[in-house]
């Protein structure tokens, strides 16, 4: 019998790792809870995407391509990779999707990662958005979020976002990185030999950095956005320098008028899917092993879930998963480990370059909010963390990270402030009771 | 006080009020476990005369004054429905019951029960208002009785788990734990479904199992659900036997506007898997009651481990076979609702008074408690 | 732009706005100039926050079907979409 591998997440390392099982022998169930293939890399406006139809393996006959399919749950059995649960229909949360289960000899997990941005007084106001939201807005949407802009927090991501800002016409302010130059410069250039095969993605950066520079936006390090204020939007920003702890150096602040602020401090991956599985963490990813295999079997992981290192080496972690799960012949594919090596190795540089200062907290007031959903301050949680209750009821309690987001925001501030689980998300993406209630369809065979 | 969820902060309070000086521990944190995964219903609604009902007429009537800020106490009474012939004809027969107990249990007509809860189904063949039904934060509950056992002296040791026993002339004399010996003159297990296991390691081991439960929360809505509301199938499957799944519709909102439904009841060991078809049940069930609940999205599922006797009755009293060691568990599914009247009535018979309920019922010596034999 | 695409007509509130076919509600709003359509549990306008479907914010009724994520959704032509207070209207 075909092997038959599900693969969860059509971004680039979904896409790799599709392609990858295919070539390995194997049947391939490809979803995405998107309505396009691409992922966050790949974004482009429905019309471009029609026209080009842009991902190949989508249309191979090997290889069963769902659209609009969320996995809503995992559930694992006592021996075999769990089994996936799916909703699925045209509309993005719409009424009246149809539940369907799969059964996999191999899953492979691609769901990628998310903005993560530390919550600062005001953040919560309109027109303060992550920076991914206004880079998808530009590329996906060709629409700028604001007429004055600042882009602030850190990482490399900051220059692409403040790129496609012009690209849609937005007067960008500037782009305030928190780490320090010397942080940067230590993080960039220390080991440069873990460069070689990350070239592209230098010269990627460096064109963003030429864009910046013929745009006249200034780039600055060692600043960052200590609030947001405005009545009912964000009116005007805060920013001040930041030393290399992130602590703000007195006297430093300034105040600068805008109608959009995006911000980002790296990205966190969605680790809900790979927790319900049982998989391993460390360090905050999903653990894997040379052939991206977790710790539970039958099990893989590519991608952001794994560690951020751009598009790149997502495909290559793609490729070398798919393969895997596929059934290829072990110990294959020598030039994409080596590329997908180099481009961990990138990650842990980028980690290095762009740590959060570890006095950050202090930009905050007790009346700060932390859980955007529930509106829980600073101040609530640090009394209730210093209480002698289990994390668990101390998040009861104050509804920290109980709202419609369930912790995916806030959920790395808690993970800070009070020693809990912030990915333990069961229900990894909403499904309708009346959806629920119905029995899932079977998928036919051979799909 | 081996345990600090519901249970033991409710009994380490009510010790500490009568002038015994106790210390709390638990092998986490207080509140965490069982009483973190459940919900908070205080119920007489779903008792059937007998000792059980009558400690939870006591418990309600105790709630009000245990509960303090943060517990969200909320007096809201529940609904009992009947969607059948045969489901109206025995629920009025439970309902008449229990009024000749002591419960109020108000027959609701059709017009009634509309403008009580104007979004449950129109196709209800009996229904009962119990006014006294009522909820708690369970977490939340449990903080105000630990404060309140703090305030009054007693110690909590996070952290500490129980791994066995130094007996001496037949008497409990110290616990072993992860944090050194602790000595006593009195160990009370309130340890919820982990008193089997935390009982045989002591060597007096009685039969406490965990029945599996699962609730799934909805968004916040605006107000859709006003009364706690449940199928009257719900009374059946609290008595029911363990080991098949029974899932009966519970439904209530919280303050926070989401919308609990409750709830399935299976044996399962301690496997915490979610088994997606069960969440299923429960939402047809739900759905049943409130057709209109239909679009809404389920944002998170969660369940625990009730503290299960196979006669479903708490175990409350001294252990028969070695001085020194105490039971306070057992409580099933209704844990939350019984805790006040469970301190009180094991504080009641620690220090000598007068319990106000029949202690007996509750006594370790049962066959249910002790038949798979001391160890 | 050299020829005018034909547009996607929705309301909001009632109100008429037009975006352009395969469009998200969220991203037909921002460019109308709207930045703010959900409210929080105190009453605190929100809008879009992290685009991708992960933050909740966004939410908005589309034709009767509650707790719509606007960054998500594609706009078609006709969609009435009402915005959503946290705990007032009915379910
Ligand atoms: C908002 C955003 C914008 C970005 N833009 C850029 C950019 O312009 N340039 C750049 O170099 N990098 C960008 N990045 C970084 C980017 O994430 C990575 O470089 C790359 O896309 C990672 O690939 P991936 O395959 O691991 O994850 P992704 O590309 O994120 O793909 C993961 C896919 O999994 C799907 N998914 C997740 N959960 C489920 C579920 N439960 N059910 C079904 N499907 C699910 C998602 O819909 C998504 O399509 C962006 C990141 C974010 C968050
Ligand atoms: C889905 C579900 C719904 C429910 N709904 C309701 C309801 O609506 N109303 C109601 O009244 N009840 C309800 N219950 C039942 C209620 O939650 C329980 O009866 C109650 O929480 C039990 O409390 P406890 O203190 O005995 O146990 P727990 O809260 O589990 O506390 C026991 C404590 O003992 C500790 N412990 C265990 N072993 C050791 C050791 N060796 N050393 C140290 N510490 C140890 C644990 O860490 C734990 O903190 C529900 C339960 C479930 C699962
Ligand atoms: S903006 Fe975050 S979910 Fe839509």
């Amino acid at each position: 019998m075909t092997r038959h591998v599900v693969v969860i997440g059509a971004g680039p390392a979904g896409l790799g790792a599709a392609t990858a099982a295919v070539r390995a022998g194997a049947r391939v169930t490809l979803l995405d809870s998107a309505d396009q293939a691409g992922g966050q890399y790949h974004r482009m406006p429905p019309d471009a995407y029609e026209a080009r139809r842009p991902f190949r393996i989508c249309e191979s006959e090997r290889c069963d391509w769902w659209p609009g399919a969320a996995v809503w749950a995992l559930e694992r059995r006592d021996s075999g990779p769990p089994r996936v649960h799916v909703v699925r229909g045209p509309d993005a949360d719409g009424d009246g999707r149809r539940r369907c289960v799969l059964r996999a000899d191999a899953l492979v997990l691609a769901p990628g990662a998310h903005d993560r941005v530390l919550p600062f007084p005001g953040w919560e106001l309109p027109g303060v958005v992550t920076a991914g939201a206004a880079q998808v807005l530009a590329k996906g949407e060709r629409v700028a979020v604001g007429g004055r802009v600042l882009v602030a927090g850190t990482g490399p991501f900051l220059l692409p976002v403040a790129a496609s800002l012009l690209d849609v016409g937005a007067h960008v302010l500037g782009v305030l990185e928190a780490g320090t130059a010397g942080a940067l410069l230590r993080g960039w250039t220390r080991r440069p030999w873990e460069l070689t095969g990350q070239a592209g993605k230098g010269a990627e950066l460096a064109a963003y950095a030429a864009r910046l520079a013929r745009g006249r936006v200034p780039y600055r390090t060692g600043r960052g956005v200590v609030e947001a204020r405005g009545d009912g939007r964000v009116e005007e920003v805060v920013t001040a320098r930041l030393r290399g702890d992130w602590s703000v150096v007195p006297g430093s602040e300034q105040v600068l008028t805008v109608d959009a602020l995006c911000v980002t401090h790296g990205f966190t991956p969605r680790l809900e899917l790979p927790v319900a599985a049982g998989c391993a963490l460390l360090d905050g990813f999903v653990a894997v092993d040379e052939d991206q295999a977790t710790s539970v079997p039958g099990v893989y992981a590519a991608g952001e879930v794994t560690g951020i290192a751009g598009a790149p080496a997502a495909r290559a972690e793609g490729v070398v998963a798919g393969w895997t799960a596929g059934g290829g012949t072990p110990g294959r594919l020598g030039a994409t480990r080596r590329r997908r090596d180099e481009g961990r190795a990138f990650a842990s540089r980028l980690a290095a370059a762009h740590p959060i200062g570890r006095r950050w907290a202090g930009w905050l007031r007790p009346d700060t909010i932390v859980c955007r959903c529930e509106e829980t301050d600073y101040g609530t949680l640090r009394d209730a963390a210093a209480s002698r209750l289990d994390a668990r009821a101390v998040r009861l309690g104050t509804r920290a990270g109980l709202g419609p987001c369930q912790a995916r925001i806030c959920g790395p501030t808690l993970a800070e402030l009070l020693d809990t689980n912030p990915h333990h998300r069961p229900i990894a993406w909403p499904i309708r009771l009346g959806e629920l209630a119905n029995p899932p369809a079977e998928p036919k065979e051979g799909t | 006080m081996i345990g600090a969820g519901i249970i033991g902060t409710a009994c380490a309070r009510e010790l500490a009020l009568a002038g015994v000086r106790v210390t709390l521990v638990d092998r986490a944190g207080a509140a965490g476990a069982t009483t973190a995964h459940g919900e908070g219903n205080v119920l007489v609604s779903d008792k059937g005369p007998g000792p059980e009902l009558r400690l939870a007429q006591f418990s309600r009537r105790l709630w009000p004054e245990v509960a303090g800020d943060g517990t969200e106490w909320q007096a809201k009474g529940g609904i009992v429905v009947a969607t059948t012939g045969e489901g109206a004809r025995e629920l009025t027969a439970f309902a008449a019951a229990q009024r000749a107990a002591g419960v109020r249990a108000e027959p609701l007509d059709p017009a009634g029960l509309a403008s009580a809860e104007p979004y449950l189904t129109r196709d209800v063949t009996a229904a009962v208002h119990y006014p006294d039904d009522a909820q708690v934060q369970p977490a939340g509950a449990a903080q105000a009785l630990l404060d309140a056992a703090l305030g009054e002296g007693a110690t909590l040791l996070p952290g500490c788990e129980v791994l066995g026993a130094e007996v001496s002339g037949g008497r409990l004399r110290a616990v072993r734990t992860t944090g050194g010996t602790l000595t006593a003159d009195l160990f009370v297990d309130a340890a919820g479904p982990w008193a089997g296991a935390l009982s045989r390691s002591l060597g007096a081991p009685i039969d406490v199992r965990p029945r599996r439960g699962e609730i799934l929360v909805t968004t916040p809505l605006p107000p859709t659900v006003f009364h706690k509301v449940y199928d009257a199938d719900y009374v059946g499957a609290v008595g029911g036997d363990a080991a098949e799944l029974q899932a009966s519709a519970v439904v209530e909102s919280t303050p926070a506007g989401t919308v609990l439904l409750g709830s399935s009841r299976r044996a399962a060991g301690f496997d915490e898997r979610l088994q997606p078809e069960i969440l299923s049940v429960i939402a047809e069930r739900a759905l049943r009651l409130f057709p209109c609940l239909s679009g809404v999205p389920v944002m998170r599922a969660y369940g625990g481990f009730r503290p299960y006797v196979a006669d479903h009755l708490p175990i409350i009293g001294p252990d028969p076979r070695l001085d020194g060691l105490w039971h306070a568990t057992g409580h099933e599914g209704a844990g939350i609702g019984l805790a006040p009247g469970t301190a009180r009535l094991l504080t009641d018979l620690i220090t000598g008074r007068t319990p106000e309920v029949d202690a007996a019922p509750f006594r370790v010596d049962r066959p249910a408690v002790l038949r798979r034999g001391a160890a | 732009m050299p020829h005018k695409p034909p547009g996607v007509r929705i309301t909001v509130d009632g109100t008429p706005v037009t975006g352009r076919p395969g469009q998200t509600i969220a991203a037909i709003l921002i460019a109308a100039g709207r930045h703010s359509w959900r409210r929080g549990p105190s009453g605190s306008p929100r809008g879009v926050f992290c685009g991708i479907g992960v933050c909740f914010d966004c939410l908005v009724t589309v034709n009767g079907t509650r707790d719509v994520r606007a960054c998500l959704r594609r706009a078609d032509d006709g969609d009435a979409i009402t915005t959503q207070p946290r705990t007032k209207g009915t379910p």
